[in-house]
Order: structure tokens, then C-alpha cells, then sequence
């Protein structure tokens, strides 16, 4: 039995949603600089010089990479052996959110009622994502997700009898209608599988894997890269004004399903991919 | 790639000039409103009120800003999606709104209006908010204070960078740059 004391979770959630909105993660970047070697577009090329000026800026000049500092979704792998002393959980979540929100200088874009729209001014709640897991440790995933690709995100429940083309036709319909609204180029979540709720937080939750990292499942890998291509045929290139590259990186997760389903949600973010991961 | 200067506000002649694909740098005044400030305005004139700032030939720019840190007029500002603005935007343009800064697409209502009035859409690069940040030289809240990050702010921009997306002819780029590049 390990104790780690709720004030040590939210000083550290405070550190990743300012760290998060300010520099984007060693693999963001690689695969930037080889989008800006790729792209066929002058127009494209000319908004990814931009983009990596960008990042120069906001990491330089401490101003948030995007306007839109997102909604801070976390995700906690808790080790059964761990004992949390201090408080609530969940309020030392969102006291690390509040603080990471008011002292970065970052955007509180976060209404307290979908319908009555009030904003509660320190971007709290979280959205909270916890597994229990084996150990005696915790791993703080802390992944502010903008609003302008979220819209873009779609759900389809496919039969069976779809198969992986149904699954291919799914990916590249959700990525075309998301076109220049979603701020590509974008990377792209995917969740196979499980049910509903399940697959929604799998394509989330792919969009945290590192982007050098390949599927586990080999046919997973070959969907990985050949969806990329695919995608970056579809011409929608750099800010949707055309270009041969849409997409950075298509990540997949998959989990076991019912034999009557086959669902398959599709989490779109721009090319702001934003995560930081710590392990307490 | 034509890149061009304008000096905003400018007449409907000048924005009617400006054609889809155009790389312009704007150096002047306009004004920040989204979704709740749109809902606000357009609640204004139903009720047959004002407008809190006379839009005639202005260009509004849909931007939430991230808060200032000490020092700075502004923090990090890039456009929001301009569709979820289209259901207000026919009527301001009617009423003589000059031009608009966005990203994403727009409804077909939107370009009719655009066409009907010589109006034009521009796009900034969305999630450039810290370079967008720079070019932007004052920042004063003029109206609807409560909202927050979504209140209506007038700007001094300097060299502003925008692409020309929808021009006044219906011309629309991102479906015309966009099946130069599909393969599939």
C-alpha cells in the first residue's frame, strides 16, 4: 500500500494543463516537420511555416498555442494499491484544473448547463476518465481538447456485415465532413469495437498514444497506415485549403464487441493535439 | 499566390475587389464577436434596439480571446468555426457588415448574402493563436462585458494575416482548392 496525498495530484494537473496549452509533445513535433517536407500545396506549405512559427511563439512568449485552451479531459490509471489521502478525488482534480486555468493565462471556455450556458469562469469541471489498474502508482494523462474538431467527432453504429470497409468508409466519411472546420491537418482517433460509450473513449483516448507508437495488433497497424494515406488523398491539405496533407496521424484502438455490433467512433483533433502524461 | 494590403474598415468596392485564394494583410480596426455576442445582437434587433457598434462596411472577426498576461494587449487569439455564426450572418450583412474572419465553412445562405452585398469571407489560419496574438496591437471590451471571452472587443491589427475563402463573385475556395489536391 502506497498513499499519495490529493494535493500532489492537483499540483501536477495545474503543471500539464499549463505545460499542455504551451508546447506540444516531442512526437507532435516530428510529425510536423515532416508534414511541412511533404505537403505539395505552396498555400499549404506556407500555413504549416506558419503553424511552426506558431509553436515557436506560444512556447517563446508563453501565449497558449490556440485561443481555444480546450476542456480538460483527464484520464487516471489508479494502482489498486495506491491509498488517496487529502480530500475528494475529484475535487483535486478540478482544483488542478481551476489553478492550472487561472495562472496559465489560459481561456475558460467551460458553460455549467449545456442549455442555460452559464460559464463557470475557472474551466472547471473536468471530464474524468478513471481504471483501476494493477500497482501501486498513478498515471495523469491531462488532454485539453478544443471545440472546433470535437464538433467534427462522429459516432456510427455498423453491422457486422459492414466489415473493415464499412469501418474504412466510416474514418474517411467523418474526416471529409469535417474538412477546414476541424483545423487540419488533424490527427485522428479511432474506437473499434466494445459498445457505444466504450468506443467514444477508445477513439479519445487514441488520440493520447504517442504518434511513433504503433497498434499492438498487426492488422491494426496496416489499418493505421493505409486510413493516413487515404486521408491525405482527399485534398482538403492545411487550414482545408487544399493540400496532400489532411491528416498527421491515425491512431486506432480496438476491444472486444457483441455478434450482433460493430461500432466505430471517429475523434477528430486538429493538429493542436494536446497531452502531457505523468506517473506519481 | 496574389498578396495584398487593406486598410480596414474599407468600402464595399475595395472588399468586392478581393478574390478567393488572394493572401491579404489587413491594417486597421475590427471587431470581435461569436456565438453569444451573434445571439445578443440579433436579440437587439428584434427588439428593434441598436446595434452596440454601427457594423456598416466593419469587419467582425469570430474570436474568443485567451486572457492577457501583463504587458500584453491580448492573448492567444486565432478564429472559431464560422458556421455556428451563419444563422446571424445574412441579416448583418444586409444591414451593410463589410466582411468577415472565420474559419471553416459557410452555409449557402451566407454566400448569397456575400454575393448580394459585395461583401467577402476570409479565413485565418485556425489554432495560430499566439502568431495571430502579435498582430494585434490594442484590445478594449465595447461591449457585452459579461460575456467573458465571448463580450464584442474592437482591435488595432497590424499586417493581419487572412485568405481570401468566399470573394463576392460566390467564388469558394475551400471547394475549389481542395478538388485540385483529391485523389480519391
Amino acid at each position: 500500500m502506497r498513499t499519495i496525498q490529493t494535493e500532489e495530484i492537483t499540483e501536477s494537473i495545474r503543471e500539464m494543463c499549463i505545460e499542455a496549452n504551451h508546447f506540444l509533445s516531442p512526437d507532435m513535433c516530428r510529425v510536423f516537420e515532416k508534414a511541412v517536407s511533404e505537403e505539395q500545396s505552396p498555400l499549404g506549405r506556407r500555413i504549416l511555416g506558419q503553424l511552426k512559427e506558431n509553436l515557436q511563439i506560444a512556447g517563446d512568449d508563453k501565449i497558449p498555442i490556440c485561443q481555444d485552451t480546450g476542456m480538460a479531459v483527464v484520464f487516471m490509471r489508479i494502482g489498486q494499491d495506491v491509498h488517496i489521502e487529502g480530500g475528494s478525488l475529484r475535487e483535486a482534480v478540478d482544483e488542478g484544473v481551476r489553478r492550472g486555468y487561472e495562472e496559465g493565462y489560459l481561456r475558460k471556455s467551460v458553460v455549467g448547463d449545456p442549455i442555460e450556458r452559464v460559464n463557470t469562469k475557472d474551466n472547471t469541471p473536468a471530464v474524468l476518465h478513471t481504471e483501476i489498474v494493477d500497482g501501486e502508482r498513478i498515471e495523469i494523462t491531462v488532454a485539453p481538447k478544443g471545440f472546433g474538431s470535437e464538433n467534427m467527432s462522429r459516432i456510427f453504429m455498423l453491422k457486422p456485415a459492414d466489415g473493415i470497409e464499412g469501418v474504412k468508409e466510416a474514418i474517411l466519411t467523418a474526416v471529409r465532413d469535417a474538412g477546414p472546420n476541424a483545423c487540419p491537418p488533424m490527427v485522428v482517433g479511432v474506437g473499434i469495437g466494445g459498445t457505444f460509450e466504450k468506443c467514444a473513449l477508445m477513439a479519445k483516448h487514441a488520440l493520447t498514444r504517442d504518434l511513433n507508437e504503433e497498434s499492438p495488433v498487426p492488422y491494426v497497424q496496416d489499418l493505421e497506415k493505409e486510413m493516413l494515406q487515404k486521408i491525405n488523398r482527399l485534398g482538403i491539405g492545411p487550414g482545408g485549403l487544399g493540400g496532400t496533407v489532411t491528416a498527421l496521424a491515425v491512431n486506432i484502438e480496438t476491444y472486444p464487441t457483441h455478434i450482433a455490433g460493430l461500432p466505430v467512433a471517429v475523434n477528430i483533433c486538429c493538429h493542436v493535439n494536446r497531452h502531457a502524461r505523468r506517473v506519481l | 499566390m496574389t498578396e495584398k494590403r487593406v486598410s480596414v474598415p474599407a468600402g464595399r468596392s475595395e472588399m468586392s475587389a478581393l478574390k478567393a485564394g488572394d493572401y491579404v494583410l489587413l491594417t486597421g480596426t475590427i471587431y470581435t464577436a461569436r456565438d453569444a455576442a451573434h445571439k445578443r445582437m440579433q436579440e437587439a434587433m428584434d427588439a428593434g434596439e441598436k446595434l452596440p457598434f454601427d457594423i456598416r462596411d466593419q469587419v467582425i472577426y469570430y474570436m474568443g480571446p485567451s486572457p492577457a498576461r501583463e504587458g500584453r494587449p491580448i492573448g492567444s487569439a486565432g478564429p472559431t468555426t464560422a458556421s455556428r455564426m451563419d444563422k446571424y450572418t445574412p441579416a448583418l450583412l444586409d444591414m451593410g457588415l463589410g466582411a468577415m474572419i472565420g474559419k471553416g465553412k459557410r452555409s449557402q445562405a451566407v454566400k448569397e448574402a456575400i454575393v448580394r452585398n459585395g461583401s467577402v469571407y476570409f479565413a485565418a489560419v485556425g489554432g495560430a493563436g499566439a502568431i495571430l496574438s502579435k498582430r494585434i496591437l490594442s484590445n478594449e471590451v465595447i461591449a457585452y462585458d459579461d460575456l467573458g471571452t465571448e463580450a464584442i472587443r474592437k482591435l488595432t491589427v497590424q499586417d493581419f494575416p487572412v485568405i481570401v475563402v468566399i470573394d463576392s463573385q460566390g467564388n469558394d475556395l475551400y471547394e475549389t482548392a481542395v478538388k485540385e489536391y483529391k485523389t480519391i
